[in-house]
């Protein structure tokens, strides 16, 4: 196999940790540290361990990766900090060091190394479904479930989306033919849209098919890799990576097209450190909203008959979309939607708690973080939080089943999609 | 390090999980915003004065140093735990126990930040004028322990002008209450204002009861850009002389304005030399005729351009001038020497001339902005330390700059305190009675020397 380029190392970031300049303007920034109070939670204290453990001048104990595994990825205190320290970026790399050292959590190992094989998920997906019923509850008048038994790193009390049926790769060809005139457009369908939310991906294809867009889906994408990048596993990122290099790389699409913000992220934030091949990749993947956007599907939402009965809609703007400057498209979509009433909420930007592992690691911290986003909804007087981000609607959907509400968490493409299969 | 048998007393105060010995912990409580490191030995966080007052007898019972700290964002070192021993950690006191409208007073614990305590009183209608720049992370003990400021003093004052009483836990482990909840008091010494800005030696503040004003109703921004730095001095002069104290009066040299040019929406031409950020509050009317009056008043002092907000986001866009000062101050050089001298407003050109000449005789940049209405500099003296000398000359000038402002009669801290930095330079500025006096009041509250120790004076 071809040698695999490397992300940063801590070593790579030495010159941005010596920017950080102790001020403390993140200590009014960071979600966690906000629960938690203590300093080594805050983005200044994880940029001095991380400088001190680059420098061997402390030991990768279990304290400190517990330390280094309460980080959101919300990138907050990137955003606010007057030196633009990568703590983020700073975060994944010390959290690599440490596994590079001491070797990854079992909750790490397991999850990434299912991740890692596209085959071996499809297989267990089919099985735990037929599982499903001896595992899991369903959640009283709700879409969700719950677990029956006590299970490691899972908090019982969670609610989880229900396996898809089928999912979504298996259930439409690899090429799907629009105009001949239009681009060829390649579905990044991301795990939790294949396996747990197919009707997202159904959204994206009425939407792209409406623009009259040819849509590739590569069989052999997998992972995007963020969930092995957040557990530390840089060398499972790296060959997720290369599977997608290949898989997308011999259809020579116009664009990628990814349905969930930290897919988003993975395939062009992080893909961009390892190498030039992979960087031409990641300049031409685009947010399903922003390319939706701009190929003027606004227009076409509009043209369609008005709603007699409007739900009210708010927008929850994920993390990782923001980071990439990508708050607009999403709400933009929305409030050209002519079957929903467009309704402002507190605190849209606040991240929802989920980050990735941190929820299973944390979940108490993730749920009260949570609770104030379920509290924001609820005073919105929406009856629905869209967003775009498959993980974000699984913890909202989370947080409004633990504050009983009946609210519903959803993705924007699934609004879009409704309204497009009515008018057809 | 400490022994193993105190850490078991200190749990037996505090509980098992509010004190550590780890290395991370120790790490991420040894510095401050000075970025100079000393780790303490033993981080603790307490909850309650009782606990504190444990700490403390212990502490002197075993002769271990305290080191009492809020967010750690002082600029002096104040916080640092320089000889080891505990970091007295107080973001756990967090509670605003009351606000009372019918007084005009809350009642708050240490540990609440700032713009926390603002937020919870402008919802009533009432208002807390202290605003130092780190007001949405610092919290109200730093505040108080070293009496910040902020740009809204000129108008308002200071910290100290707010403190009404305090609740104290001694360096040596008892509680007390200074002042009270009266507007008047003069019932003995006046302990709380001996406390503000002792910057935690003399005791560890555990309440604090704050006067409040009613919350003014409206406010007014505007910029104004000069041809002169003398232009900007005299414009100050002109408006107070014309009966008007602005709520903010903040002022940018030239070196400032040629950083922040690329980073705001407000052009700011090469032919700026100065910039004025005023601001009047009160009632709406009132501060629309204000605000003609201060144009009138500054208009023939050498104008550029005038911005004046009309609405709270074009105020919005004249702060954010201000605040990328900062951020943008690092493309100058990486290393930063940042002094808050102050002196009579009416000496602030005389100041700023002796700056850009020490910064030319030297060679090294100096960035000089901050509030004009009190003659308040923030004196940024940039430098990269990796190139040889440069500290060297950074030392040098910071020494040129201390002895032309107390010549000025002024002072080398407008509201950062003395800490650790600025203990070498006392002996310029205070007399030798005067800090014999001050070690006298140490050394018979705290005759241990536990208290923050190595704080204020340098070592005997």
């Amino acid at each position: 196999m071809k040698r695999l380029d490397r992300h940063k190392t801590l070593a790579d970031y030495r010159q941005q940790m010596d920017q950080c300049v102790k001020c403390g303007v993140c200590r009014a920034h960071c979600p966690v540290f906000g629960e938690e109070g203590r300093e080594a939670v805050v983005a200044r204290g994880k940029v001095t361990l991380a400088h001190a453990l680059l420098n061997k001048e402390i030991e990768p104990d279990p304290l400190l990766s517990e330390n280094f595994s309460k980080c959101l990825q919300c990138g907050k205190c990137v955003r606010r900090c007057p030196t633009q320290v990568p703590v983020d970026d700073i975060v994944l790399a010390a959290r690599r060091e440490i596994v590079a050292r001491r070797g990854q959590s079992l909750f790490g190992r397991s999850l990434t190394s299912l991740l890692r094989r596209p085959r071996l998920m499809h297989l267990l997906a089919g099985s735990a479904r037929r599982a499903a019923r001896l595992l899991f509850r369903r959640v009283p008048q709700k879409s969700g479930l719950r677990l029956r038994f006590p299970a490691p790193f899972i908090d019982r009390q969670r609610s989880l989306p229900a396996l898809a049926k089928r999912p979504f790769r298996r259930r439409h060809p690899e090429f799907i033919a629009g105009q001949p005139d239009q681009p060829i457009i390649a579905l990044f369908t991301g795990c939790m849209v294949n396996y747990l939310y197919p009707e997202i991906g159904e959204g994206a294809l009425k939407a792209l098919a409406a623009l009259g867009f040819n849509v590739i889906i590569p069989k052999d994408q997998g992972c995007c890799g963020l969930p092995a990048l957040s557990a530390g596993d840089g060398t499972s990122a790296s060959e997720l990576a290369a599977r997608n290099l290949r898989a997308f790389g011999e259809h020579q699409p116009d664009q990628i097209v990814t349905l969930c913000a930290s897919c988003h992220s993975g395939l062009t934030h992080h893909f961009k450190d390892l190498g030039p091949d992979y960087e031409a990749l990641a300049e031409r993947v685009v947010d399903i909203n922003d390319l939706l956007v701009s190929q003027g599907l606004e227009e076409v939402l509009q043209q369609l008959p008005q709603a007699t009965q409007k739900p009210k809609v708010t927008v929850h703007t994920p993390c990782h979309l923001r980071n990439s400057g990508l708050d607009e498209p999403p709400k933009k979509l929305l409030a050209a939607l002519p079957t929903i009433e467009l309704v402002k909420m507190n605190k849209a930007n606040a991240c929802c708690g989920l980050g990735g592992t941190f929820s299973v690691h944390h979940y108490q911290t993730s749920r009260q973080l949570g609770a104030a986003k379920a509290n924001a909804v609820k005073e919105s007087g929406a009856d629905l939080v869209a967003t775009a981000c498959p993980g974000c609607i699984m913890q909202l959907q989370d947080s409004l089943d633990q504050a009983d509400l009946p609210q519903r968490a959803c993705h924007v493409l699934e609004l879009v999609g409704e309204a497009l299969e009515e008018k057809s | 390090m400490l022994e193993n048998r105190i850490i078991r007393i200190i749990e037996g105060i505090v509980g098992e999980q509010h004190v550590s010995t780890a290395d991370t912990d120790r790490l991420c409580y040894s510095y401050d915003a000075t970025q100079r490191q000393h780790r303490p030995d033993a981080v603790v966080w307490p909850s309650n004065a009782k606990e504190i007052s444990l700490l403390l007898k212990m502490a002197n019972a075993e002769g271990i140093p305290v080191y009492p700290r809020g967010a750690g964002s002082g600029f002096t070192g104040g916080s640092l735990p320089i000889h080891g021993g505990l970091a007295l950690v107080l973001t756990r006191l967090d509670a605003i126990l009351r606000i009372d409208e019918e007084n005009l007073i809350a009642e708050v614990e240490p540990g609440v930040v700032t713009r926390q305590l603002q937020k919870a009183v402008e919802a009533l209608g009432l208002f807390y004028p202290p605003d130092p720049a780190s007001l949405k992370f610092s919290t109200l003990g730093g505040n108080v322990a070293e009496c910040a400021g902020g740009p809204r003093c000129v108008k308002y004052g200071v910290t100290k002008d707010y403190v009404l009483g305090l609740e104290v836990v001694t360096p040596q482990g008892d509680i007390i209450r200074t002042g009270g909840e009266t507007m008047k008091g003069v019932v003995g010494y006046d302990l709380t204002k001996l406390l503000v800005g002792s910057e935690g030696t003399l005791g560890v503040i555990t309440k604090i009861i704050l006067k409040l004003l009613p919350l003014p109703a409206a406010k007014k921004t505007m910029l104004v850009l000069f041809d002169s730095i003398d232009g900007a001095a005299q414009a100050v002069a002109a408006i107070i002389g014309g009966k008007i104290i602005p709520t903010t009066l903040e002022f940018m040299d030239g070196t400032t304005i040629d950083c922040v040019r690329r980073n705001t929406d407000l052009e700011l031409p090469q032919a700026a030399r100065a910039v004025l950020i005023i601001e009047v509050d009160g009632d709406s009317a009132l501060i629309e005729k204000q605000a003609e009056t201060i144009l009138k008043l500054v208009n023939p002092l050498g104008v550029v351009n005038t911005w004046v907000a009309a609405n709270s986001e074009e105020s919005e866009a004249i702060w954010q001038v201000r605040r990328s000062v900062s951020p943008s101050m690092r493309k100058v050089n990486p290393d930063k020497f940042n002094e808050d001298i102050c002196v009579p407003r009416s000496r602030l050109p005389e100041m700023i001339r002796t700056i850009e000449a020490i910064s030319d005789k030297l060679q090294i940049p100096i960035v000089n902005f901050g509030h004009a209405g009190d003659g308040n500099i923030h004196v940024n003296i940039m430098v990269d330390t990796a190139e040889p000398g440069q500290e060297q000359k950074a030392k040098q000038a910071i020494e040129e700059i201390f002895a032309a402002t107390l010549k000025l009669g002024g002072t080398m801290s407008g509201e950062h305190g003395v800490g650790v930095t600025k203990a070498p330079y006392i002996p310029m500025e205070l007399d030798p009675a005067a800090v014999a006096y001050m070690k006298a009041i140490k050394k018979a509250l705290d005759p241990n020397n536990i208290l923050n120790p190595g704080k204020i004076f340098l070592q005997d």
